[in-house]
């Protein structure tokens, strides 16, 4: 058995704030739109409700994020990813409903520090100033998309694998001392 | 710049954030119709200097396709609603009229 390996291996960097490679997260797709059991499969795997337009339901380890009117984000610690998709099969079965483990198709980032905001704010074309705490917000970091949402005291960046090593080199760039706002 | 509302997630996007879909409320000419129609479904588009609909993605954010109205000549966005529609809203073409009196929509008699 293989063991897990996020996409840089932990990497990290000292600026005006810390960015840090987290994970491996577990993170399951589900795609569902107004299923009576959604709420019960959604508890089942993270503890928390469903999350409403734009938000995210975190609790501790385990979190539930509204991607689109028909996608929610699910992420759980790494191991737990293949009982959670039997959970979801489970208080699913017979609605019409995807579940996909996406673990290894990305990457999870930590900003942190008093002017992380700042780090964030050069890349992408999202109002910092108008995001509440608990909101999930996808968009783009310069040319890849990408989701974020304040987590305490500092945002997590989730983006795709296969463009890893690209929003390091963003993040790393855009966090260099003497670059603050 | 553009900023339109994306009625399907609510989030002001950044016209970087989306892509367009070019004119919106087409209708579709497949098999069965003339060749003319075809042809204008195809190719013949309107363009106006003015009060325009297009179909826009929020790509980077929720994915949905939505509908917008807007004037191509002062970039005025007058509304954003969702793509399931054959014609503009009501509430969109009130919003129009109030800015552009006189304004009517394709195929209505002016008052």
């Amino acid at each position: 058995m293989s063991e897990p390996v996020s996409a840089l291996n932990g990497a990290s960097f000292q600026g005006f704030a810390t960015i840090r490679e987290i994970g491996p997260l577990g993170m399951i797709t589900l795609r569902a739109k107004g299923l009576k059991s959604l709420d019960k499969a959604i508890k089942a795997v993270t503890g928390t409700k469903v999350p409403a337009q734009r938000r995210i339901e975190i609790k501790g380890e385990h979190a539930c994020g509204w991607m689109s009117p028909d996608e929610y984000l699910l992420l759980l610690p790494y191991a737990e990813v293949g009982a959670a998709l039997t959970k979801i099969a489970k208080a699913l079965a017979g609605e019409h409903h995807l579940a996909v483990d996406v673990s290894d198709a990305r990457a999870v980032f930590r900003i942190e520090g008093d002017r992380a905001d700042q780090v964030l704010r050069k890349l992408m074309p999202v109002d910092f100033d108008r995001l509440e705490p608990g909101e999930l917000r996808r968009s783009r970091a310069a040319q890849v998309a990408a989701a974020i949402w304040k987590q305490d005291q500092g945002f997590t960046l989730v983006c795709f694998r296969s463009v890893a090593a690209y929003v390091m080199g963003l993040l790393t760039h855009s966090a260099q001392p003497g670059s603050e706002l | 710049m553009l900023t339109l509302e994306c009625p399907c997630c609510g989030v002001m996007a950044d016209e970087t954030e989306l892509s367009p879909g070019y004119e919106a409320h087409l209708k579709r000419f497949g098999p069965g119709s003339s060749p003319e129609e075809f042809e204008a479904y195809m190719f013949a588009r309107k363009n106006p200097k003015g009060v325009h609909f297009e179909r826009w993605r929020h790509t980077y954010g929720c994915g949905k396709w939505f509908l917008a109205a807007r004037c191509t000549a002062t970039l005025e966005v007058f509304g954003t609603y969702p793509a399931q529609v054959s014609e503009p809203p009501a509430d969109i073409i009130a919003k129009i009229q109030a800015r552009r009196p006189g304004w009517q929509p394709d195929g209505k008699a002016p008052k």
